[in-house]
This record gives C-alpha cells, sequence and structure tokens, in this order.
C-alpha cells in the first residue's frame, strides 16, 4: 500500500507532467488543428479551437496543385544522403577504431568540419556548384547532405563499433574471412542497433534542413521546408497550406521517430558523450 | 599461358593488395566528400574574398585586405553579431535550467514515463522552418490562440503584434526557440542523471543533506562532462540561429534580429556581394573557431 503522503506526491508529479505537457505539445495541435479548417474558422475571431467539421480540403489542394512533389523531392535527397552518408561513414569509423588510421588527428579534423554555420558553409559551396552545374540537382543535395552528415555518423558509429568485441571479428579472421567480409558480416549486423539511431537522426538533419536547400534549389528540386516558406504572404489562404504542408513534411518524421523510440535516447545521448 | 591463367594471377595479386591498404580504402570515400564539399569550397571562396566581385563588377584582380578592411566599419554586420549573442546568451541558459528541470520531473518511474518522455521529444523533431511557421501562427495578433489567452487572464483583448512589435520581437523569437530546444536539453540531461550512482544520493539523504548541497556536490560534478557537451552543441547551433527567425521576421523589424548568419545570406543571396560575402563568412570562421578552441580548452573535455 502507498502512504497517503507518497499518493499525493505521485498526484502532483503528474498534475505537473500533464502541465508540461500541455505547454510543449499545444504549437503541434495548433499546427494540424488549422490544416483541417476551413477558411472560416481559420480566419475566425476569436479562434476556433476544435473545427465544426474535420475537413482535408487544405490537403487536397496541395496535391490538385501539385505542390506536393517536395515531399517526393525531400524523400528522395534525405533518403539518398542517409544510405550514403550510413555507408562511407560507418566503413570510415571502422578503419579510424580497429586501425587507428590517422590518429586522433584526423578524427579532430573530422568533426571540425561539422562546427561552423551552414551559411559560412553553403556559400562556398554555392559557387562550386555554380562552376559544376549542381545548383537545383538532386544530386547536388545529396552530395552536399552526405558530407554535412558524414562527421556525424563516423563520430556516432567510432561509439558504437568500439563496442563490439573484437574477438568475434578475429575468429571471423581465423576461419578465412576477407576484411571486407568481416565489415558485412560481423561488424554491421553487431551495431544494427547504433546503426538504426544514427541512420534516423542523418535523416532527419536532411529531412529538416532548410538554409542548404533554399540556396541550392531554384524550381526542379525544391524540399519541403523550402515550399512553406514560399506559402508566407501574398496568398489569402496561405495560412491553410502552410500548415496543410508543414504536416506533410512533420508526420513522417513522427512515425519514424514512434518506430525507433527506443534507440533514440541512447542515441541522443551517444551524440553528447562522444561530441 | 592462358588468358584465364593471367586473369587468375591478377585476381591473386590484387586481393593482397586491397587486404593490405583494406584501411585507407573504406577512410578514402568519406575523406574525399569532406574534401569536395568542405576543403574545395573554402579554399576557392578564401580566393575570392581577396577579389571584388559583386553584383555590378566582376572584378577579379587581387584586392588586398579591401573586403576584410570594409567589415570593420560595417555597423549592421556588428549588430548582427551583437544579437547573435544575446539570443545565445538568453536562451541557452533557460534552455539548460528548464531541461534540468524537466529531467529531474521524468526521472524516478512514473506509469507512462516512456510514453510521455517520446511525446516531450516532439517538437525537437520538427523542421526549425515549421516550427517558426507554427509560431507565426500561434502569435498572430488577431486569428492566433496567444493573444487570446492572454485576453482571458487579463479580462480584456490585447492587441500585442508580436513578430512586429519590436518589444516583444525578441521575447517571440526566444519563445520559439526555447520550445523547440529545451526538449533536446532535457533528453541528454535526463540520461546523465539516470547515470548518476544511486548509493551516494541515498547515503547522502541519510546524512540529510538538502538537495541544493547534494546537487552541487554529488549530481553536477556526476553530470557536467554530457552537460558541458551538451551546452557546447546548443551554443554552436545558436550561433548560427537562422531557420526560426527567417520564419518568424526574416530579421525585422528593419534589422532588428537579423543574426550573423541572415546578415551573410543577405549581402551574398539577396545583394549578390559575392567577395564581401566570402570576407564575412571567414570572420566568423576565425571567430567561431577561437570561441570554440576556448571553451574546448575552458572546459577540459579530454579525450
Amino acid at each position: 500500500m502507498m502512504s497517503r503522503r507518497a499518493t499525493t506526491r505521485l498526484g502532483l508529479r503528474y498534475a505537473a507532467v500533464i502541465a508540461v505537457l500541455l505547454v510543449f505539445l499545444f504549437p503541434i495541435y495548433w499546427l494540424f488543428i488549422i490544416s483541417f479548417k476551413t477558411p472560416d474558422e481559420i480566419f475566425a475571431f476569436p479562434p476556433v479551437w476544435w473545427p465544426a467539421n474535420i475537413q482535408f480540403a487544405n490537403y487536397a489542394v496541395l496535391f490538385k496543385d501539385g505542390d506536393v512533389i517536395v515531399v517526393w523531392n525531400s524523400l528522395v535527397i534525405a533518403g539518398c544522403s542517409t544510405v550514403l552518408a550510413m555507408f562511407f561513414g560507418t566503413i570510415c569509423a571502422y578503419s579510424l577504431v580497429r586501425f587507428r588510421t590517422g590518429g586522433d588527428d584526423l578524427a579532430i579534423w573530422i568533426i571540425s568540419q561539422r562546427m561552423m554555420p551552414p551559411i559560412v558553409i553553403v556559400f562556398p559551396v554555392f559557387l562550386l556548384y555554380v562552376w559544376l552545374g549542381a545548383v537545383d540537382t538532386y544530386w547536388g543535395l545529396i552530395l552536399l547532405y552526405t558530407a554535412f552528415n558524414l562527421p556525424y555518423v563516423i563520430w556516432m558509429m567510432r561509439g558504437y563499433i568500439a563496442d563490439i568485441p573484437i574477438e568475434l571479428e578475429e575468429s571471423a579472421l581465423v576461419d578465412g574471412c576477407s576484411r571486407w567480409q568481416v565489415l558485412t558480416g560481423v561488424v554491421f549486423p553487431m551495431a544494427r542497433a547504433g546503426l538504426f539511431a544514427t541512420a534516423v537522426f542523418t535523416f532527419v538533419f536532411a529531412w529538416n534542413d532548410f538554409i542548404f536547400a533554399l540556396v541550392l534549389t531554384r524550381t526542379e528540386v525544391l524540399t519541403y521546408p523550402v515550399q512553406v516558406t514560399h506559402y508566407f504572404g501574398g496568398q489569402s489562404n496561405f495560412w491553410a497550406k502552410i500548415a496543410a504542408m508543414s504536416v506533410l513534411g512533420t508526420v513522417p518524421v513522427f512515425v519514424a521517430v514512434a518506430m525507433l523510440q527506443r534507440y533514440l535516447v541512447r542515441g541522443i545521448s551517444m551524440g553528447a558523450v562522444k561530441g | 599461358m592462358t588468358a584465364a591463367a593471367v586473369a587468375s594471377r591478377r585476381a591473386q595479386a590484387r586481393g593482397p593488395f586491397l587486404e593490405r591498404n583494406f584501411k585507407y580504402l573504406i577512410v578514402a570515400p568519406a575523406i574525399l566528400v569532406l574534401l569536395l564539399v568542405g576543403l574545395f569550397p573554402l579554399i576557392y571562396s578564401a580566393v575570392v574574398s581577396f577579389q571584388g566581385i559583386g553584383m555590378i563588377d566582376q572584378d577579379t584582380s587581387f584586392q588586398g585586405l579591401l573586403n576584410y578592411k570594409a567589415l570593420f566599419r560595417d555597423a549592421r554586420l556588428w549588430e548582427s553579431l551583437a544579437h547573435t549573442l544575446i539570443f545565445t546568451a538568453v536562451a541557452l541558459p533557460i534552455e539548460l535550467a528548464l531541461g534540468l528541470l524537466l529531467a529531474h520531473l521524468f526521472l524516478e518511474k512514473l506509469p507512462g514515463r516512456a510514453l510521455f518522455i517520446a511525446l516531450l521529444t516532439l517538437p525537437t523533431m520538427i523542421s526549425p522552418i515549421v516550427s517558426g511557421a507554427t509560431w507565426r501562427l500561434l502569435f498572430d495578433h488577431h486569428f492566433g490562440p496567444i493573444n487570446q489567452i492572454i485576453a482571458w487572464f487579463a479580462g480584456h483583448q490585447v492587441p500585442i503584434i508580436w513578430i512586429v512589435n519590436p518589444n516583444t520581437v525578441y521575447p517571440a523569437i526566444l519563445i520559439c526557440e526555447i520550445w523547440q530546444w529545451t526538449p533536446f536539453m532535457f533528453l541528454i540531461l535526463l540520461a546523465a542523471l539516470s547515470n548518476v550512482d544511486k548509493s551516494l544520493l541515498e547515503a547522502a539523504e541519510l546524512d540529510g543533506a538538502p538537495y541544493r548541497t547534494v546537487f552541487r556536490r554529488i549530481v553536477l560534478p556526476a553530470i557536467w562532462p554530457v552537460m558541458s557537451v551538451a551546452l557546447m552543441i546548443r551554443g554552436l547551433e545558436l550561433m548560427r540561429l537562422f531557420d526560426i527567425i527567417w520564419a518568424l521576421t526574416r530579421g525585422g523589424p528593419g534589422t532588428m534580429t537579423e543574426t550573423v548568419s541572415i546578415y551573410t545570406y543577405v549581402q551574398g543571396f539577396e545583394q549578390f556581394e559575392i567577395s564581401y560575402t566570402a570576407a564575412i563568412a571567414f570572420l566568423v570562421i576565425i571567430l567561431l573557431t577561437a570561441v570554440v578552441m576556448w571553451l574546448l580548452k575552458r572546459m577540459e573535455i579530454a579525450r
């Protein structure tokens, strides 16, 4: 039996937790609910807290106008760059851990590539891309996000790979496996949890990026955050579009996070510990 | 010798080469990408920063330190740096304090705890441009819910024009920033607090030490390594602040909320002052590198 004091304490903690959640989730609620409102309700005064009937017209407009293509663009670009960054980053991290390739200097140089403000990186990259003809192309953004995420992947995977018992790899080598087979047959499966956690964050970084996409796209490969800003000002119904497009871009991330939630706390705190 | 035998001997010769240089071969792709997208453009823009390329003038002759000298007379640049520092100096301690409080709230077991923690992390997962847009909807002076909520407490309608009024635009941006990133601090600090040795805490509690003392003597030293890195990550991100302000105010009203990232963008991609922007970029790189080195030394993050 819980004592009365303990019960009161639990009640108070629940109240505090609920209050905190209300404050932090209300903006997300508001974004979602606006996307289901009619124009009358969006521009009602005082504000409508719950629409009379949920309707999907705001989404239908995005599909009818073809604006929804930007979600596909985001998916292709974030997806491809995540796969590339995970693959190249993981094999690089393996070499750094097992062979100490380049020592601490190389590892620190790699992480230092991630410390600069994106605007400072993107400006010279823009000049390079104009010269290469890579502005407003899929591969241009994929290459940039891959490069931008590599330091993160390498540093995260370093920690996960260091946790793998080296005896497993040694016995595989004794059994006649090549180094490459050790990598694909032992290291990748053993680091599975770490790979998932790191991949989610890598994907979310690329998916949520605004500034690189703003500078390096024009019309062909717009990503969804850039498209959201195109609805600011001007059009009379821009709020409905802002909300609907934002929801379309946010739901996939929420779903990914929900599915992989058990890896995430470790993923985030590892990132903090290992830098 | 048959062609097949030659091929097989080649394969044998290639095998040891791949094995021998395996550690370099698997590092190479990552390094090449980083050099191509990281180092090469940086060198190129260093060259550009000594030229005179702008919207009107495509002068590629060597201009010496002309652009760099101009930086010191550019009041708007120094103001944007000041804005950046103010946002960082205000948001960072608040995010830390709130994160610590929340982490303590969720530290003990509570039915439904895992779900609550997952829900609380949602703001951090949203694109900053979307959270800026969301707060734009919330802050709207007429149709937004925030003025309505304030009106309930005040007892009459309030006409606060959040993102246009110079007095309220800073709080508006800070609220959005803090809302989005406090959960990030919270998660890291929760993980750090969960790893603090419970037996030490219990012993201190038996001695009747107040939590203040326990926190300072036991908890803080234990979580400091993780906390300092979290502070550095958030601090650096705040120094780059761009998306949220772009969505909320675009640096306005006027240039009141222009951060150094926004100013750099305006110079480079709206004014097309290519060479001058390259010079700004290098100034920022030098300043940030100095700050990071200093912090790393101060915090003694040993590796």
